[in-house]
């Protein structure tokens, strides 16, 4: 424990006092609509006729179908995550170090599954996979292998979006001191490459995971009736067959896992290390040796998957009475088709723009504060403790229920001044709490990654919290704010439990439009919801790539 | 606590109202415009607001709606909530504070669930026409809920598949477990689909509560597949859904067939199998506890109303409850519903949902 970083430095009272005022904001926010809803309805599960039934709860818990579920989801989730990140970590690499041709565009490409409604993505898969496909040779309709594919591909945008950019900006010197003191690439890789992306790679790796573990149209989808995840659970015992008791035992027990992996991945951390050595991001250099090779190889691979279910969609926007056309996409300016209805699909997407900028702005402005407060050094013990549970409760909206936090608003926010059902503002909000996790866990390993001397050097030079701020932090955390903005840009865009579920008929979001289009009778309806499919993926990527390319002043160069 | 709810409406309105006066209203929109303001009988805006609960296949023209709000000056606001069995379980859940005035979308298989847990006040609409009768629920429910409008959901056959092999398709429930068309059928899932739990329920009513269970075991040794929900089943899986699928055996609706009415032809290449239907009526209710009853009952009254019964073919795909209410003409032709649908008692599904649930998931989990 020698290292310079194990060296606890005091917070001044005065920045404590603001610490704790700061995190009072996102505090509130998360009570209000996350854990107020989420207990109010594990308590309507819990008392039955004013009585706690917790006998009941158990042996809930305790039917043999509940053990089933529990590995199911635990075991596919973790296989899809390994996956994800096999081949997400060589993508990452490949288009952030690399000088190819088109890596803006792959960048962007890789993002539009996650903004795609599931329903779209179940078309996709199936089209590809049914007995009937392009892809059915392969026998995979209906069995896990598809479901782990399709989970693979919602989530590899956050394994690039998050790794890239922290490795773009390691500084190279340490693998090229490395490598000339004589050690093979694998040396360099494992030695040198892989303890500083590690902090990164956890935090990815459990945002992917709670992703997987709480999908469920995926699920639903490309499972069939044949498997069910602790999250399609809650959502039969729910919606359909209103037994509060089990779906309450269920979303307890989803808590309770996603503490456990929280706490294993905080263990999993090394202790106090962090701090990594960054340089401006050298500009790509062109792939050389087997490990580039294999890297390129990798992100054909990664490519391929998450392009072959968009071409099918593509494909079938594009097919009218059998012939192609673009007879859709000239479709999308107008009201929807066949029905009088006024909103057209541009009116959705004007829509959806603006609740994803309200959610964004929302989400980055919480996630920066929760961040900040997280990453700041703290010598008490007991207050380094309550730092670290107060990181972990903003992970938890990811992997828990949504069904469960969704009933939970009805009924806990009933009452003034908590009044918010039916509130316009709840959508962009709702949005905000999913993408906030994403948005902490880009920025807490670049932050944490900041010298802490680099802080202590600006502070004896008399500069205030506020500067260092905006002189030490800021600048090293620039990218990863720009990725978690996009995250949370693009978290708002795809998002459709929570906006369909307080959603207004009169200006739906693209999405709920996507999927009410989807459901009507009709080729012409069917097509257009996939042409908006199409428009909604185009303008995720677009946005994301023009995002990248922002600089504020000298704050893009390190 | 009750009293609050109506005085952040009414400064909300107020707002609105003020807004609209300045012509700067945030979204831009002006259909928010049109009728809030002090009414001429000098009722306060707050009383003008109706929040109607739909499901989440509520698809109507708003200038339906407009016809509504010109003629009472009411305003109705519209909130989606989830499918009808969603839909029905947060009126439950919400049952000492409801979400809004007037509900539409309780189907006969969430209906007695709704009426058991008291969330619906009684209201008839006067001018009821008299066809609905023959979709009235009994008991209590029955002076709970009006019916507004129904829908067979019937097993689909590709027309134009079958004469290609010169073969026969199947007309019944019982033919889809013979072998002749093994490989063949696709349906939504029960468990995840409001059709694919309707033909779960003709099957209950075609082989009785202890014989259905054999039933399924034949269709799904037969090769039946079960998809998620009827998009899938329909635009993937069905051969003529436009997504090359290889199943020309599909649940869907009798209203399906004049959607394959090829370019420039007049006939569909598919056809609904009468004898294999079960009937969804879908009904409206005034809620428990609204903050505004009259208005909703008002709204009610306009459900069943021509207006909006002639609405109701053309924007979500079903029938009118009105007899006398004309179809569109390919629907005259086309879309011709079940004589004799299947039937269960809606009490009995509220009873055994769960348990056939369960069971028919198991069945066909094999």
């Amino acid at each position: 424990m020698t290292s310079r970083q194990a060296r606890p430095t005091g917070v001044p009272s005065a920045g404590l006092v603001v610490g704790l005022l700061a995190a009072l904001v996102p505090l509130a926010v998360i009570v209000v609509f996350f854990v107020v809803p989420l207990v109010g309805m594990v308590q309507r599960g819990f008392v039955v006729d004013g009585r706690l039934d917790v006998g009941g709860v158990l042996a809930d818990l305790a039917r043999p179908r509940v053990a089933g579920v529990l590995w199911f989801t635990l075991w596919s989730s973790a296989v899809a995550t390994a996956v994800t990140l096999l081949l997400g970590v060589p993508t990452a690499y490949a288009l952030h170090r690399l000088d190819l041709p088109g890596s803006a565009f792959l960048r962007g490409l890789v993002t539009v599954p996650f903004v795609l409604p599931t329903v779209v993505v179940g078309v996709a898969f199936r089209t590809l996979l049914s007995s009937g496909g392009p892809l059915g040779g392969l026998g995979g309709d209906g069995t896990p292998a598809a479901i782990v594919a399709a989970l693979v591909f919602f989530n590899l945008s956050v394994v690039v979006r998050m790794v890239g950019p922290w490795w773009a900006s390691l500084d190279p010197q340490r693998e090229q001191a490395a490598a000339a003191l004589g050690a093979s690439p694998a040396q360099v890789f494992r030695t040198v490459t892989l303890p500083a992306l590690r902090p990164v790679l956890l935090s990815a790796g459990s945002v992917v995971f709670l992703f997987c573990a709480t999908a469920f149209g995926v699920v639903l989808t490309l499972g069939g009736t044949r498997y069910s995840t602790v999250e399609t659970e809650i959502y039969l015992l729910t919606t359909q067959f209103l037994d509060l008791r089990a779906a309450a035992a269920l979303s307890v027990l989803q808590v309770l896992v996603v503490v456990a992996l929280l706490l294993l991945a905080g263990r999993a951390q090394p202790r106090g290390a962090g701090v990594v050595d960054r340089a401006a991001p050298a500009p790509g250099r062109r792939p050389r040796g087997w490990v580039d090779l294999t890297a390129l190889a990798t992100t054909a691979v990664t490519v391929a998957l998450v392009a072959l279910p968009l071409l099918a969609v593509v494909a079938r926007s594009l097919r009218v009475d059998d012939a192609w056309s673009l007879a859709r996409y000239r479709s999308l300016s107008e009201s929807a088709p066949g029905s009088p209805l006024r909103t057209s699909v541009l009116d959705a997407a004007a829509t959806s723009l603006r609740t994803a900028t309200d959610a964004t702005l929302l989400a980055v402005g919480l996630g920066v504060v929760v961040s900040v407060l997280v990453t700041r050094r703290i010598a008490h013990p007991g207050l380094r403790r309550a730092v670290r549970a107060f990181d972990g409760l903003f992970m938890l909206p990811l992997g828990v229920s949504a069904v469960t936090v969704g009933f939970g608003l009805l009924v806990a926010l009933d009452t003034p001044p908590l009044d918010f059902r039916g509130s316009p503002w709840l959508v962009p909000v709702a949005q905000a709490l999913v993408a906030l996790p994403l948005v902490v866990r880009a920025l807490v390993p670049t932050l944490r990654g900041v010298d802490e001397r680099q802080r202590e050097a600006a502070a004896t030079l008399g500069a205030g919290p506020l500067r260092i701020l905006r002189d030490v932090d800021l600048p090293t955390a620039w990218r990863s704010l720009l990725a978690a903005a996009g995250f949370a840009f693009a978290v708002s865009l795809g998002e459709f439990g929570a906006t369909s579920f307080l959603s207004r008929p009169d200006s739906p979001t693209l999405s709920v439009l996507i999927y009410q289009l989807i459901g009507r009778p009709g080729a012409e309806s069917f097509g257009t919801a996939l042409a908006a499919a199409v428009l909604l993926g185009s303008l995720t990527a677009g946005v994301l790539l023009a995002v990248e390319r922002l600089r504020v002043g000298r704050l893009g160069v390190y | 606590m009750k009293h609050a709810r109506p005085r952040w409406r009414a400064a909300a309105a107020v707002t609105a109202a003020a807004l609209a006066l300045t012509a700067c209203s945030i979204t831009g929109g002006s259909e928010q415009e049109t009728t809030t303001g002090t009414a001429a009988d000098g009722s306060t805006v707050a009383d003008r607001d109706v929040t109607l609960l739909v499901h989440d296949s509520w698809y109507l023209p708003r200038k339906v709606l407009r016809a509504f709000e010109e003629e009472t000056g009411y305003r109705v606001e519209v909130q989606t909530n989830g499918d009808a069995g969603s839909l029905t379980n947060k009126l439950v859940l919400t049952a000492d504070n409801p979400l809004g005035d007037a509900v539409f979308g309780i189907d006969n298989t969430f209906a007695t669930r709704a009426a058991d847990e008291g969330v619906l006040a009684p209201y008839t609409p006067a001018d009821l026409p008299a066809s609905a009768a023959d979709y009235a629920l009994d008991g209590e429910a029955g002076e709970q809920l009006t019916p507004v409008d129904w829908g067979d959901v019937c097993v689909n056959v590709d027309d134009a598949w079958f004469a290609e092999r010169d073969q026969a398709p199947p007309r019944t429930l019982a033919d889809l477990a013979d072998p002749a068309y093994r490989d063949l059928f696709v349906t939504p899932a029960a468990s995840t689909s409001s059709p694919g739990f309707a033909f779960l329920l003709a099957t209950v009513g075609e082989y009785g509560e202890d014989g259905w269970q054999d039933y399924w075991t034949r269709l799904m040794d037969n090769g039946a597949r079960v998809a998620k929900d009827w998009t899938e089943a329909y635009t993937v899986d069905f051969t003529a859904g436009g997504g090359d699928g290889d199943r020309p055996i599909v649940l869907s609706y009798s209203s399906s067939p004049p959607f394959t009415i090829p370019k420039g032809e007049e006939r569909p290449t598919t056809s609904a199998l009468l004898e294999t239907c079960f009937r969804q009526v879908e009904y409206a209710g005034v809620l428990a506890g609204a903050d505004n009853p009259e208005g909703a009952q008002s709204l009610l009254d306009f459900l069943v109303d021509r207006t909006f019964q002639k609405a109701l073919p053309d924007s979500m795909y079903v029938y009118p409850v009105d007899a006398e209410t004309p179809l569109p003409p390919l629907w005259e032709e086309w879309a011709e519903p079940a004589t004799d649908p299947i039937e269960v008692d809606p009490a009995e599904v509220t009873a055994q949902r769960d348990e056939w649930i369960r069971t028919w998931s198991d069945l066909t989990a094999g």
